[in-house]
């Protein structure tokens, strides 16, 4: 399969709105959990509100939340596709900038020290494009995720040691959700990167935290920790907004890499409420929206 | 646990009446503020025409629209998507915005720390916590921009919004020394042992 540059320019400037606008299923339905089993009045009601969001955001056409995010594209590059690796780059870069413009909504990003803002979200080494391959025969895949900063400002990494066994990572999970409180806009999924090397660890914890409200770490040893530190972390009581109450996160989610023998790095990263994303697939067949 | 409906500006003695769990609806001008804007203002001896005296500001830098000027658009920026951002980084500002500036009350989400509550206290002020990722119900809010002064900074400008039915608005932080985020923080920092004592550490 020859992938159309051109087509993809225009994918990766409507991933970017539709990802703003449209929450995904799986997010929608992560709200009815909680409100299911949400003890306390004041909690109930937030989620209520944040779920009327979504409801008034798909009737006005609207952006869900302010916050444009940091853009990221993840590019999965099936078996048998022919792509100039460069140009792809750039069409994502285009695209990018073009839906900013285009759709006039804000561009959040900014030069490190100069602060200054180009004004269609792009700058150096932005968009975030990630690159890597799958088994999947003919296949292109483009995942766009705006990034939110409320969430995106509370990500830690510590590197522990050995002797500190899973202990560290446990205490390190419950520490960074007290420490976060209401400023990452709770209920979160809560991303754990355990293992790898301090990037790596980092990388691992951004994919926990982006991943689908539903889906499991491969590494049993992982999908137990998430299912422990689920429950955990939910029994502290920060609550929607940090106001109190049993919703906290949607989940704890898990990645794991092997690690050094002198090593034991755990990293977190959280999403939002707004656990925005959006996906295209290209295949011989044409090119899909979805989540 | 009242609700208030406040015509924006408003005196101390009105502000001084609010408590913790009491909601609020604003009505009238809510000017918008954010990280840039309070650094220029002051720590870079930035001025603005605006007078913020009696008046509440909310954390945000909006999605607008450049439109032709016109009676609905003053400034030739139409509201596209105005929501709330983060407080917490924007700490140290809350005493020289009263100071300063005269605000009262302060609108944002995650709740600010204990050198604004001190600020409250002192000279009268609240925060009203309002639920963060829900700009498309905020939006709704909005009636129009009707002004803006440090638009260089744009998106963190200075902007002038006038609102109706803004609201209900949670007072999280009150002059009396009241503050939920430090009510729930205090209680979950009392949980962290029993919560890991649960994860099996120790």
């Amino acid at each position: 399969m020859k992938v159309d540059l051109q087509q993809v320019e225009e994918a990766a400037k409507e991933l970017y709105i539709r990802a703003l606008k449209l929450l995904p299923p799986d997010v929608k339905q992560g709200f009815d959990r909680l409100a299911q089993s949400e003890s306390d009045a004041g909690a109930k009601r937030m989620l209520g509100t944040m779920v009327r969001n979504i409801k008034v955001a798909e009737d006005t056409d609207n952006l869900l939340c302010q916050d444009t995010g940091i853009p990221i594209y993840n590019v999965t590059i099936g078996r048998g596709v022919e792509v100039d690796g460069v140009a792809l780059k750039e069409a994502i870069r285009k695209g990018c900038a073009r839906s900013t413009r285009e759709y006039s909504f804000r561009s959040s990003i900014v030069h490190p020290t100069t602060r200054h803002n180009a004004q269609d979200s792009t700058g150096r080494g932005v968009p975030v494009i990630h690159v890597d391959f799958s088994e999947a025969p003919e296949t292109l895949e483009i995942e766009m995720l705006p990034k939110g900063s409320g969430s995106e400002n509370n990500s830690w990494l510590k590197m522990a040691i050995p002797a500190e066994g899973v202990d560290a990572i446990k205490t390190f999970v419950v520490d960074c959700v007290l420490e976060a409180g209401g400023k990452t806009c709770p209920p979160t999924i809560v991303g754990v990167g355990v293992g790898g090397t301090a990037d790596l660890c980092m990388h691992l914890a951004k994919i926990a935290a982006t991943r689908p409200l539903g889906s499991r770490c491969e590494d049993p040893e992982g999908a137990a920790l998430e299912t422990a530190l689920t429950g955990a972390v939910n029994a502290l009581g920060v609550g929607p907004q940090g106001l109190g109450g049993d919703s906290t996160a949607f989940a704890v989610h898990v990645e794991t890499a092997a690690t050094h023998i002198t090593m034991n790095p755990v990293a977190v990263n959280m999403q939002c409420h707004s656990a925005r994303r959006a996906r295209a697939t290209f295949t011989p067949a044409g090119m899909q929206y979805g989540y | 646990m009242a609700h208030h409906d406040f015509t924006m500006p408003m005196s101390e003695a009105q502000v001084r009446a609010l408590r913790v769990d009491d909601t609020v609806t604003l009505n009238g001008t809510l000017y918008g503020i954010r990280d840039a804007t309070q650094i220029h203002l002051f720590d870079r001896g930035r001025r603005t025409r605006f007078d913020l005296a009696g008046h509440a500001v909310i954390h945000t830098a909006p999605n607008v629209r450049k439109v032709a000027k016109s009676a609905a658009h003053p400034v030739g920026y139409a509201p596209l998507c105005i929501g709330t951002t983060t407080s917490d980084r924007m700490e140290r500002f809350t005493r020289p915005l009263m100071q300063q500036c005269g605000v009262r009350l302060v609108i944002g989400k995650g709740g600010l720390r204990e050198a604004s509550q001190a600020a409250f206290d002192e000279l009268g002020g609240a925060y009203l916590a309002i639920i963060g990722g829900t700009a498309a119900l905020e939006t709704t809010w909005v009636e129009a921009i009707e002004d803006v002064d440090l638009d260089e900074l744009n998106p963190e400008s200075l902007w002038k919004f006038r609102v109706r039915g803004f609201g209900p608005l949670l007072v999280a932080m009150d002059s009396h020394g009241g503050s939920l985020y430090s009510r729930v923080r205090d209680a979950a920092r009392a949980r962290r042992a029993a919560v890991l004592k649960r994860l099996g550490v120790g």
